[in-house]
């Protein structure tokens, strides 16, 4: 048995369509059957509301009298991309403002101009012969600009990685904030709601269809960037007109410690033609599963601790190791649901019709990761290779003449297999010099927990770890976690005037 | 009901919490307090019958005492029910109904400023 999209439509026209959200569906077909259910439903509809970095409009000011051709563009401080034509700029969520920085951004600004605020626009342009004008400034409503096009190139996530940090500092991340010592979970995504997850093989979800977003009815416009459905990872490209959004479904936020975004709420309706979707819009949380990753690697490969399905995830509790994690969301399951109940209330009020993909999208691609032709700077190429050490069983006073004799402040520790086993600074040494009477020998007094660095890290990384742990030097380690070198901020000096600068 | 407790420290170190403790016999709990060589903070728990008795002792060996009524705050407007408070809150005072709504128990909190940083909408504040 199959449904056409017509007669679909024809249902939805004459007011008996039945549609339900993609929460009810699994029930719908554990007591329907297969077969039952696809006679019974004619549209499934999703949601989501998160965090969606990779969204922003295309604005259109009409032209000033004498006419000025943009070329830098600022709505409340917040850079606008000019490179699109003279009175036209592209309004990114996640830049932020040059004067408030993290606390505003370009998501607030058009949060604001949705919720019916006024903007300031300043531009500034070289001046032509056709566009003679130079400056302007002008305070605008969304109603005094001609059009406010939201195009958000990478949206509504299939599913997303969960984090967790098991370095011993607190993380602030794009996926929020992460406890040290695995002290809490973060996630993202609406689960068994997610249109993609409802359409996985993307026969529905593809150009032209229509969707729910931010409150106002838009569309598809193909796939996403950074689409890659091999994975699990699919992704869309989306628009709609900011003039009919709602405030209720579009909201700036800024991740404390890493910048400005924008929630989005989103939601495809899915048409139930045959048995294959019927299947595929059944899915529950319990089917949908998700890595949880340790955002203390800072590497695009961060290593899996664990998979979960999103019904663990949004149960609260997460066993790793034996121990019971805390999670948290950080998209909002309530307003997902309202996103797939809104579209429900369009389509049984005939608001809303259904269509087929015009171009479909594909279900296959899998993204690469960048390609890299210059790599930046690694440790081994600034890091000092002539290192004193000293043995855990020397005399203090020994320490305190290497590092006399080598003017530095640090002294790597060794074992008699030559490993790393700590660190002496000559902070260590006054100490030791002012209270004699506690330690004696190098091992008494230093510190045992050092950060280290490895030859092939970036030099990026290392200076991170150098901030993070406020000190001044990282032990350059081996394989074998043999010193090799030491990297200091005096080393980091060799980048200026170096080649990487360039 | 809950207390912040600012005192110097001053030449003589007294000690303040231990001293209204011993006149008082009022049990204090301190929930967090930072402290060092010139000055301290501490937000302290005590019954609410004991209240004005403490608040009152410790102003008469200078402290500087302020009664806290609220604990965080919800700006419901800016609130979208994400829950990224839940995981990082020390007292477990956030949480989700049956559905997803983010509730608060404010009487748990310390006001260690946890979720504050963490809200991705700015809808918590503490009152310090």
């Amino acid at each position: 048995m199959r449904k056409s999209i017509n007669q679909i439509n024809q249902r939805i026209r004459d007011g008996n369509a039945k549609v339900v959200t993609a929460e009810e569906m699994p029930n719908i077909v554990a007591e329907l059957g297969e077969v039952g259910a696809l006679k019974e439903v004619d549209v499934v509809t999703t949601g989501t509301f998160g965090a969606m970095c990779s969204s922003g409009a295309f604005l259109n000011f009409g032209h000033a009298e004498p006419p000025i051709r943009m070329e830098r563009i600022w709505l409340n401080d917040v850079e606008a991309y000019g490179g699109v034509a003279a009175v036209d700029a592209y309004i990114g969520a996640t830049q932020q403002s040059t004067t408030r920085e993290d606390q505003y951004g370009g998501a607030h600004v058009i949060e604001d101009l949705v919720a019916g605020k006024a903007v300031e626009l300043r531009a500034l342009s070289h001046g032509t012969d056709c566009y003679p004008r130079r400056t302007i400034t002008t305070e605008l409503l969304l109603e005094n600009i001609n059009q406010a096009i939201m195009c958000n190139p990478r949206n509504a996530y299939q599913r997303y990685n969960a984090a967790i940090n098991t370095t011993d500092k607190t993380l602030h991340t794009y996926m929020g904030t992460l406890l040290p010592d695995c002290g809490n979970i973060t996630f993202s995504g609406s689960g068994l709601l997610n249109p993609i997850s409802n359409d996985p093989k993307f026969r529905l979800i593809g150009s032209g269809v229509p969707i729910f977003l931010c409150g106002a009815q838009g569309m598809v416009v193909g796939e996403g960037t950074q689409h890659s459905p091999a994975g699990g990872f699919g992704t869309l490209m989306v628009t709609g007109d900011m003039k009919n959004m709602s405030q209720d479904f579009l909201r700036a936020a800024t991740m404390f410690g890493y910048g400005v975004t924008l929630y989005v709420g989103l939601g495809v309706p899915l048409p139930v033609i045959d048995i294959d979707i019927v299947r595929s819009t059944a899915v529950r949380d319990e089917d949908i599963s998700v890595d949880i990753l340790d955002y203390g690697i800072p590497s695009r490969n961060r290593p899996l601790l664990r998979k979960v399905s999103y019904a663990e995830l949004r149960n609260g509790i997460v066993n790793l190791n034996g121990e019971d994690i805390r999670t948290s969301s950080l998209s909002s399951f309530r307003r997902a649901r309202l996103v797939a109940e809104t579209l429900k209330d369009w389509i049984n009020n005939k608001k809303m019709e259904l269509c087929l993909p015009t171009r479909p999208i594909d279900p296959i691609k899998q993204v690469r990761p960048m390609h890299e032709t210059i790599q930046g700077p690694r440790v081994l190429d600034i890091m000092d290779t002539n290192v004193d050490s000293i043995r855990e069983n020397e005399e203090i006073k020994t320490a305190a003449q290497h590092l006399l004799k080598g003017e530095t402040n640090h002294l790597p520790v060794i074992n008699q297999e030559r490993k790393l086993v700590g660190i002496v600074t000559t902070f260590d040494i006054s100490k030791a010099v002012v209270n004699p009477q506690k330690a004696n020998l190098v091992r008494d007094i230093m510190k045992k927990k050092v950060i280290t660095t490895t030859p092939n890290e970036a030099v990026d990384i290392a200076v991170r770890k150098l901030e993070q742990h406020n000190i001044s030097a990282l032990p350059v380690v081996d394989g074998q976690y043999r010193i090799v070198g030491m990297l200091t901020a005096i080393d980091l000096g060799k980048l200026f005037g170096g080649r990487w600068l360039k | 009901m809950k207390l912040l407790v600012n005192y110097s420290r001053g030449k003589e170190k007294k000690p303040i919490i231990a001293q209204v403790v011993k006149d008082t016999g009022v049990l204090i709990t301190v929930e967090r307090a930072i402290i060092d060589s010139s000055e301290g903070e501490a937000l302290i728990d005590v019954p609410d019958d004991a209240c004005w008795l403490v608040r009152d002792k410790m102003a008469d060996l200078g402290a500087q005492v302020r009664i806290l009524e609220h604990g965080v705050s919800l700006n419901e407007i800016e609130c979208v029910d994400c829950g990224a408070c839940i995981s990082v809150c020390p007292r477990e005072v956030f949480s989700f109904d049956a559905d997803f709504k983010l509730q608060v128990v404010e009487e748990r909190c310390i006001l260690c400023g946890m979720c504050v940083e963490a809200c991705p909408h700015q809808a918590l504040t503490i009152p310090l």
